[in-house]
């Protein structure tokens, strides 16, 4: 009996293997045909090629990192490049172990120029640029000071602050809300724009700001948004990646209960218009475009023409579209829309200068 | 003539569960449009493939040893060390406030340095540890509970130390368990000494259980804790006793984080999931110390040579997060299998 059971157990593992190798053999015969030749084209078509690494909300965060996989694969079809080795490519970390070893990855599949999206990857770029000197970095959002590393930051505040405009002239409870992801600095940003643009409109209004202390953690974001619109808050800014998808799912949750409530949120990085949708209304106001997109391009073509601008820092902002509010389609009436532009041209030629801190803390 | 012994289910039952994990996996590369035999050999050379690989394999498996070896501790006096998450954290936080906040020479430095992060990690045990043993509230809810209030403290401590920031200032060099040896040796991998640590302790935990009278009592308040006190041993010290050196291990796991792999530590938005995994490392090693290492060695390597994975194949990480899940699944079910077989062993001898 014992020995039977024994035999079983044995001609399990067997037919796995057998099973295994076939499911195997079948699938590689049908893909590797249509592999191979796209490999090799592009091999020889660029000695240039771009990659990327998300943090950890992915390229399918409708934030950020999308922005970013935006723009290297807008650059990378620009080029007529595919996607893989000497095109383009993005690898996606799970956790902050993961930073270093996708950069070196990467780096072993001879990308030229490599971009780490996010500013909890400074201390993997820095080290990594420092042992890897023939390939070009680009941190998003950080500064490292290497020579072979360019530094992207924006300023947040200044879309901030536009969003603050729009969620003051357009709220009618006079409660307004933020919702963070981790307390950093460049949350902070966001946070203290968008303070101020609410202060330049109505000073009265004190912003209900929370942080979830995630990026990833929608039901989080879900929980934060239900107590703020319950408290009679009408209008959510949010700067927190995948956890703001919760700010979404809550707002809709509402909407589609009672048709006339009135909630918005107001997006970030990309436009957010989709994720508002439900049925014929939307809860996107507008959305705070943080173009990546625009930097990734710039700097991409930069470093192809040879002018890689390494050890330097680029600031994009309102003056050069790196900081935008997307189209409001309709949800914004013009007046305000108006209202809005005359503060978005004041920033930018400098009249109005937003604060890169919230008081408070500093 | 008994195949079924103990040692056949031991190496039977994980092997077996293993392969059956990855033969289901290989079905979800295949359905999902994958080629699997590119997707696992993608695998093993994420692990195996050069010595970069497996310098960062290594690198990996030493942080889940020490977990392993934590939750596995507590096993054995009958105590479910679910707080090892939380006991990392703030081992991790002291090891690296250590290495970052006084200049000594390395022969002190480090010691020190380790220390600290055990004694961090004893000290969020023995809460619970000291909570079980005088007022019999269970572990279980305690060590998660504590694992939070890690988790948010850590976070406060360092946006206080750090003056608002969000990350420590990087640790000396002098606490520091990397080396120019090892990162030459592996073409700039983040190995570094913590591997001969995580085995020193494996040592250690042998040594206790197997060979100390402490280590007696403690196995034996684990078997029968009513026994144990009818033979005069003391089971609310024993108790205290597991717990606090659960810990230790614990927060010397997190001081190869702190020490080795980052050099400093940020704040986190969430857990890092080297605690949880410890659970299963120390089920896989039948919470035996040697077992422990093996546990450790395929949780590390699945988990490391799964970045490769996206990275050679084009496998999405969420197919990927899914295979790797199975095997641990089937590994999962490997322990109620092992269960199952050791029953009806039991009850084929009754008869």
């Amino acid at each position: 009996m014992k020995k039977r059971k024994f035999g079983l157990a044995m001609s399990v593992v067997l037919a796995a293997g057998t099973m295994l190798a076939a499911c195997g053999s079948d699938k590689a015969d049908e893909k590797e045909p249509a592999d191979k030749p796209a490999t090799g084209n592009e091999g020889e078509k660029s000695e240039f090629s771009i990659a990327m690494v998300t943090d950890i909300g992915g390229i399918d965060d409708k934030s950020f990192n999308q922005s970013a996989w935006k723009g290297v694969q807008e650059f990378g079809k620009e080029q007529g490049w595919e996607k893989g080795d000497g095109g383009y490519d993005y690898l996606q970390s799970t956790g902050a172990a993961d930073y270093t070893t996708h950069l070196n990855n990467l780096t072993r599949r001879n990308f030229s120029l490599i971009y780490g999206v996010g500013f909890l990857m400074e201390d993997a770029i820095a080290e990594i640029a420092a042992q890897r000197t023939e390939t070009e970095f680009a941190i998003i959002d950080g500064v490292v000071d290497a020579p072979n590393v360019a530094s992207v930051l924006f300023k947040e505040q200044e879309g901030g602050f536009l969003a603050g405009v729009a969620a003051a002239l357009m709220t009618k409870s006079d409660k307004i809300g933020f919702i963070g992801g981790q307390d950093i600095p460049v949350i902070e940003r966001f946070e203290a724009g968008f303070l101020e643009g609410v202060k330049a409109v109505k000073p009265e209004i004190k912003v209900d700001a929370k942080y979830t202390g995630a990026f990833d953690k929608a039901e989080l974001g879900k929980a934060e948004a239900g107590r703020m619109y319950s408290s009679g808050v009408d209008v959510i800014f949010h700067a927190a990646g995948a956890t703001g998808n919760g700010v979404f799912s809550e707002a809709k949750e509402r909407k589609q209960a009672d048709k006339d409530a009135y909630v918005w949120v107001i997006g970030v990085d990309s436009d957010q218009y989709e994720e508002g949708k439900v049925g014929d209304d939307n809860v996107t106001l507008t959305s705070m475009l943080k173009r990546v997109d625009v930097a990734v391009n710039d700097i991409s073509k930069l470093a192809m023409e040879g002018n890689f601008p390494g050890g330097e820092t680029k600031v994009y902002g309102l003056h050069d579209n790196g900081i935008a509010l997307a189209d409001s389609r309709g949800a914004i009436p013009q007046d305000v829309l108006d209202q809005i532009d005359e503060y978005g041209k004041k920033i930018a030629d400098g009249e109005i200068e937003v604060p890169e801190f919230v008081e408070k803390k500093k | 003539m008994n195949i079924m012994s103990n040692r056949m289910i031991n190496i039977l039952v994980p092997v077996i569960s293993i392969v059956l994990g990855l033969i289901v996996g290989a079905i979800v590369m295949w359905v999902s449009g994958y080629s699997p035999v590119t997707g696992y050999s993608a695998l093993w050379n994420g692990i195996f493939g050069d010595s970069y690989a497996i310098g960062e394999t290594i690198r990996q498996i030493s942080p889940y040893i020490l977990a392993g070896l934590a939750v596995a501790f507590a096993f054995r006096t009958g105590l479910f060390n679910i707080g090892v998450e939380g006991q990392l954290i703030v081992g991790w936080f002291a090891a690296a406030y250590v290495g970052m906040a006084f200049e000594l020479p390395k022969i002190i430095h480090l010691p020190l340095a380790l220390l600290a992060a055990a004694a961090a990690g004893a000290f969020w045990a023995f809460i619970p540890g000291i909570l079980r043993a005088t007022l019999k509230v269970h572990e279980v809810i305690v060590t998660i509970m504590m694992n939070y209030i890690a988790l948010h403290v850590v976070n406060a401590l360092i946006k206080t130390l750090s003056g608002g920031g969000f990350k420590l200032e990087r640790i000396h060099q002098s606490a520091s368990l990397r080396s120019d040896f090892l990162s030459n040796l592996t073409d700039f991998s983040t190995l570094h000494y913590g591997i001969f640590v995580a085995l020193a302790m494996v040592v250690v935990m042998w040594f206790i259980l197997e060979k100390t009278k402490t280590g007696f009592e403690l196995k034996s308040v684990g078997f029968n804790d009513h026994a144990s006190r009818y033979a005069g041993m003391s089971v609310n010290k024993n108790i205290v006793l597991a717990m606090v050196i659960s810990g230790a291990f614990a927060g010397l796991g997190g001081a190869m984080e702190a020490l080795g792999t980052f050099g400093n530590m940020s704040s986190m938005g969430g857990f890092t999931g080297i605690g949880f995994d410890g659970i299963a490392v120390a089920l896989l090693g039948a919470n035996t110390p040697l077992g422990v290492i093996f546990g450790a060695t395929l949780f590390g390597s699945l988990k490391y040579g799964a970045n490769n994975m996206p990275n050679a194949a084009g496998i999405p990480v969420e197919i990927v997060s899914i295979i790797i899940a199975l095997v641990i699944f089937f590994v999962a079910c490997g322990y109620i299998i092992r269960i199952g077989l050791i029953r009806l062993r039991k009850n084929k001898e009754a008869k």
